[in-house]
């Protein structure tokens, strides 16, 4: 069958629609370029297609999730683990897994809205530790961006003046849940800052989008808009301009180049039909989240670029990183027979710990925060599950034996609804030489398109910081009075850390930099060895803070494109 | 609506028209009212389970959750019709769950020369007594303590998330609030905290 070749010309061609490709999107489109857009998986609207408000009862698994939806039936994101017919692979002995969302928007449609700024020291880390490496640009590089997202996007906070994690331009955060008040009380008793948690869920109206109606579901997509998607925030506008063209179901095979060297398009297969395709651009925009940016380089190979695209200096795929991450769940005596009340909130919690550690009094590297979670949720499948764990000590004495049956256990369940409080570190992963992925030597997937291998080894930073994380859950869980709900994990276990990729915050892997022997982009996210080629996901970080990367995806992505729209301008490009 | 019923909805209800909101799930609540009237006169056929064993799941899932002056049962609540489902869709529970009911059955049989069917209420108890707290159960005991445990998480699953259980629980959010006020005072009050 013959290749279908589309004879327009776009000026810019961006694959993927997440958080940078609706960025690139929006601003390229506004600066008057024509665009066309390649999303490998199903158009979504969530104003439609939100299954926000549906009962747990409404589905006869009560939630729990299929294999087209991983993250539970009624979560947005379309995708998972594993998809049929897009394998990928780990080298023998090692675990990477990776989370893939095909619709339009990505994950940004199911994200937890967590929009931490990276800090000053964030970009120079190497210089101040020795470890990983300096990125090519500063915190006040990027500061103007995020103020822009900030406004735009919008999100709520507290301006608190930490030195490394940076204030913004916050709406008001919501009052926290009475919970969240005592865990607040203990971990300041045991000298932990506890403040108002950052998420991109408007509590006033933004720019045509309503603040919060506190269903906190976020996770299901807003049909309101009131959180930050790119399908509800970035893409609209860029669609309003009549420049922007969306393909979906187009899964991109490669970035093909001219006899020049430059990018001239994307050839991709039209899954819906199985017919392969081509379209030419002036520029090509990758934004198909770090990992699957660096496979689509990897893939376009040609006699000038043996290596892959953009791969002179060999480091694709290298460097890749995740957050690291653990948990503990803690059963709170104080908590039971719950006041009952609607403590649903935005979605998420509403206070968090950042980083308060000093390094020079600890045996690990960087440093972790915590996001906390418990109290009157929404029942779902394993609602008031491991309640045989429930042992702890009764308000007024009396040793709770959990387990047993019959009457006094339905109401052990009333009294104990609502009674657990839940700790989730993230924290910095240094990057390592054995952390990285690669194309697989003979593995393709249902399109014939070659696949990741991935290799992963956590080094002894992680592990020591893993274990700072359970150690310290369990001492505030201690002083609240309550019981943790697990034994604390050995050395051998590596103290529960969440396998590779579990976090999905994996970036890094098409690095920037000044030195193009050691970096494939420089520090406009331009491919060193192609001007006409730049990247807007997470593949240009260097390092990988401890603070969610969205935020930084979307202010280094708004960055690149102004400067994509500057340069065309100038006719550079 | 129990189980039966809203398997039934679900079944009946065209994908498309199903887009959950508040007043869309009233509608799908009438609808199992209406299936529940339609259909009273014809049993559940279990897909997983025998019926001898379906039988057994009625009642261990009841002796667990049983009714009192604030809610239903278990199987008032669908749960194992619910359980029968879980089976089917997750077949890596399928094992353990038949396994378990067998090794309760053959305790039982062992104790009173009896299936856990024909025994006694105080018979079957004098059983769970040995399996249902682990942190008192002696080691002989394990396998019928690590069924259990898992049994009875399944049970509160299925009956905490139908709409009996979560008003028995008095969950009273999932509904769109025009303004976030926080907690109210009683539940402050209650936990030692303010927003002073």
């Amino acid at each position: 069958m013959q290749i279908i070749r589309n004879r327009t010309v776009y000026d810019v061609v961006i694959v993927g629609s997440g958080a940078g490709g609706g960025m690139a999107a929006k601003v390229l489109t506004e600066a008057g370029a024509n665009v066309l857009m390649l999303e490998a998986g199903v158009m979504f609207d969530s104003a439609r297609d939100s299954k926000m408000m549906a009962w747990p009862y409404q589905s006869p698994r009560r939630g729990l999730p299929i294999p087209e939806r991983q993250f539970g039936e009624f979560d947005a994101g379309w995708g998972g683990w594993t998809l049929e017919g897009e394998p990928y692979t780990s080298a023998p002995g090692d675990r990477f897994d990776w989370f893939r969302t095909r619709m339009l928007g990505g994950r940004t449609n199911h994200w937890g809205r967590i929009s931490l700024r990276f800090g000053p020291d964030d970009f120079r880390r190497k210089s101040l530790d020795g470890l990983g490496d300096d990125w090519p640009i500063t915190y006040e590089d990027l500061k103007p961006y995020y103020d822009s997202i900030d406004r735009y996007i919008g999100l709520f906070g507290s301006n608190e003046g930490l030195p490394n994690d940076p204030d913004g331009i916050f709406q008001p955060p919501p009052k926290p849940r009475c919970y969240e008040l005592l865990i607040k009380q203990a971990s300041e008793r045991l000298s932990i800052r506890c403040i108002p948690i950052r998420l991109s869920i408007l509590t006033q109206p933004l720019n045509g989008r309503p603040a919060c109606h506190y269903c906190g579901q976020c996770g299901r997509a807003c049909a309101a808009h009131a959180n930050f998607s790119s399908p509800s925030v970035l893409i609209p506008p860029a669609l309003a301009t009549k420049r922007l063209t969306i393909l979906t179901n187009a899964m991109a095979r490669e970035v093909t180049v001219d006899e020049t060297g430059l990018a001239s398009g994307v050839s991709y297969i039209d899954k819906t039909t199985g017919r392969e395709n081509h379209v030419r651009g002036r520029i090509v925009v990758l934004a198909a989240s770090a990992c699957e940016s660096a496979r689509l380089l990897l893939n376009s190979k040609s006699s000038r670029f043996p290596q892959g695209l953009g791969n002179s200096s060999g480091v694709v795929g290298k460097y890749l990183t995740d957050t690291t991450g653990t948990g503990v769940s803690g059963f709170i005596p104080k908590m039971m027979n719950g006041v009952p009340h609607n403590e649903d909130g935005a979605s998420g919690s509403h206070l968090y710990m950042p980083w308060w550690g000093d390094n020079k009094k600890l045996d690990f590297p960087r440093g972790y925060h915590i996001e906390l979670g418990g109290g009157r949720r929404m029942p779902g499948f394993g609602v008031l599950g491991g309640v045989h764990r429930y042992n702890g000590t009764e308000i007024g004495g009396g040793m709770l034996a959990g387990g047993g049956y019959g009457k006094k256990l339905k109401d052990d369940y009333r009294r104990f609804y609502g009674a657990t409080v839940n700790f989730a570190g993230r924290g910095e992963m240094i990057p390592n030489e054995k952390s990285y992925c690669e194309i697989d030597p003979t593995v393709v997937d249902r399109w014939g398109i070659p696949v990741l291998r991935f290799h992963w080894t956590w080094s002894d930073h992680e592990i020591k910081q893993v274990k700072h994380m359970q150690e310290t859950f369990r001492a505030i869980i201690n002083e609240m009075g309550g019981t943790p709900l697990s034994a604390m994990p050995t050395a051998e276990q590596q103290y529960d850390i969440a396998p590779g990729g579990r976090i999905i915050h994996e970036v890094g892997c098409v690095r920037m930099g000044n030195d193009p022997k050691t970096s494939a982009l420089n520090s406009n996210c331009q491919a060193h060895d192609c001007r006409n080629l730049f990247l807007t996901d997470g593949g240009p970080f260097v390092t990988n803070p401890d603070k969610n990367v969205t935020w930084t995806i979307l202010a280094l992505a708004m960055r690149t494109s102004e400067y994509i729209a500057n340069q065309r301008k100038a006719g550079s490009i | 609506m129990n189980r039966r019923d809203a398997l039934k909805v679900l079944i009946a209800a065209p994908a498309a028209t199903f887009t959950w909101t508040e007043a869309e799930a009233s509608q799908a609540a009438a609808a199992a009212q209406t299936a529940r009237a339609a259909t009273t006169a014809k049993p559940f056929v279990p897909k997983f389970f025998t019926a001898d064993e379906f039988k057994f799941v009625r009642i261990l899932a009841d002796i667990i959750i049983p009714k009192d002056e604030r809610s239903g049962s278990a199987s008032d609540a669908g749960v194992p019709e619910f359980m029968d489902f879980m089976m089917i869709d997750q077949p890596a529970r399928q094992v353990a769950m038949r396994g378990g009911l067998a090794w309760l059955d053959v305790e039982c049989q062992k104790r009173f020369d009896k299936t856990f069917l024909a025994c006694a209420d105080a018979e079957r108890t004098a059983v769970l007594d040995d399996i249902a707290w682990p942190s008192k159960a002696k080691p002989e005991f394990a396998h019928g303590v690590a069924f259990f445990n898992s049994f009875r998480d399944l049970t509160a699953s299925g009956f905490w998330t139908t709409r009996m259980g979560i008003d028995d629980l008095q969950y009273m959010g999932n509904r769109s609030v025009a303004r976030w006020n926080g907690c109210p005072p009683e539940a402050l009050k209650k936990l030692g905290v303010s927003y002073e």
